[in-house]
């Protein structure tokens, strides 16, 4: 494979959200605004491209034994670095993010790509593979905050969409929609992409 | 914060669940709520788990990181916490009760990489609870976690035989029946809030 194909596979056609269904805990709670989907997409690309550059780099000097407790914490370094940069420059929607930031390391897909591929593969690939796998998954949250966020407050990325005439749907703030618009998603998927049904 | 920790742990099980309104521990509740017993058996883990994680992680916290000025360590920490104490009950179980290891065995690892325990330790930290409102917080979270898969695979277990879109099967069915149980559960929010 090449490394456009990398990029797509691990993006698209083995999107760890829709095909898995892992890692969602967070892609569910952020996703009531774009701009937070949006950095907190960034966040999470950024610590598993660089979590898989550097479990690549030392993967023929990690003992099997020891090998989860190391990636564990090359993925806790990585997010104390976007713990500390959302904070410092980002205040407000770092607090708005809460623990959720904190929670990208137990969040599955890190886990996923580091054993599944960045374990096995040269550094660059890894870094491109952890790239493709981060996309896919900001995508995701994209798709589903757009709707959240429209429909809920009438706005994307807080500018204002839709018109004083429009009613704003609390279910979609609240947690229920999440639930149901991930649902949706992955049936359309199912349908269109994967020719299921 | 000045809430009874009688109050948070009904707080926790029912009008804040971890799952359904925190979205926490989303993987293992999908994949594991195939079958009522094994629901059952990783929903009464976690609980436990929970209990002394979040008694543990308060302590560690408040005792370690805070004197010596270093907070930022806190993900690492608890996360090494978390692992080397289901380590050492896995180890406890297998020694002492075998019969024990084999039904709760194969559950332990899964719950290591279970967000919602981790994510109780990180709200306890973030909503200022004292050592009693953490344990209280982590029982219910424990068991609104447990309510919430014992449902789901209660439901499963019936839809078995009924005809759903192959598209839907599984996760996407799953996602549908919890948003359901989601928005049931937003019934109870007038009871109590926390934040």
């Amino acid at each position: 494979m090449n490394r456009k194909e990398i990029f797509l596979v691990s993006a698209f056609r083995e999107n760890s959200v829709w095909k898995q269904v892992l890692g969602i805990c967070s892609a569910l709670a952020v996703t009531n605004l774009m701009l937070n989907s949006l950095i907190m997409g960034l966040g999470f690309t950024f610590a598993l491209a660089l979590s898989s550059l550097t479990t690549s780099l030392i993967r023929n000097y990690t003992p099997r034994s020891v090998r989860m407790i190391a990636q564990t914490l090359i993925i806790a370094s990585y997010v104390i670095i976007v713990d500390i940069l959302l904070k410092a420059y980002l205040p407000e929607i770092s607090k708005q993010l809460g623990p959720y930031v904190g929670l990208i390391i137990t969040n599955c897909i890190l886990m996923g790509r580091l054993e599944a591929f960045a374990s096995k593969n040269p550094p660059l690939d890894s870094f491109i593979d952890g790239i493709g796998a981060g996309a896919g998954y900001t995508l995701v949250l994209l798709v589903i905050a757009f709707f959240r966020e429209l429909f809920g407050f009438g706005s994307l990325f807080g500018i204002r969409i839709l018109g004083v005439w429009w009613t704003n749907w609390s279910i979609m703030v609240m947690a229920p929609s999440a639930f149901f618009l991930l649902a949706m998603l992955i049936w359309i998927i199912n349908k269109r992409y994967y020719k299921l049904g | 914060m000045d809430i009874s920790a009688f109050l948070l742990f009904w707080a926790a099980i029912f009008t804040s669940n971890i799952l359904l309104t925190n979205f926490l521990g989303m993987c293992s509740y999908l994949s594991v709520s195939k079958e009522v017993e094994s629901s059952v058996g990783l929903g009464i883990a976690v609980t436990f788990v929970l209990v002394f994680t979040t008694a543990l992680n308060w302590l560690v916290y408040h005792y370690i990181l805070l004197p010596f000025n270093i907070e930022y360590l806190q993900y690492i920490v608890f996360i090494i916490v978390i692992a080397a104490f289901v380590q050492l009950l896995e180890l406890l179980i297998e020694r002492y009760t075998p019969a024990l290891y084999y039904t709760l065995g194969i559950f332990l690892p899964l719950i290591t990489v279970n967000c919602a325990i981790f994510g109780v330790s990180l709200f306890m930290i973030i909503r200022n609870y004292d050592f009693l409102q953490s344990i209280a917080f982590g029982a219910g979270s424990g068991l609104g976690w447990l309510l919430a898969i014992l449902m789901l695979a209660g439901i499963r277990s019936k839809l078995k035989e009924k005809l759903i879109p192959i598209g839907l099967q599984g996760a996407g069915i799953s996602l549908i029946i919890t948003g359901i149980m989601a928005l049931a559960f937003i019934g109870f929010s007038g009871v109590a809030t926390i934040q």
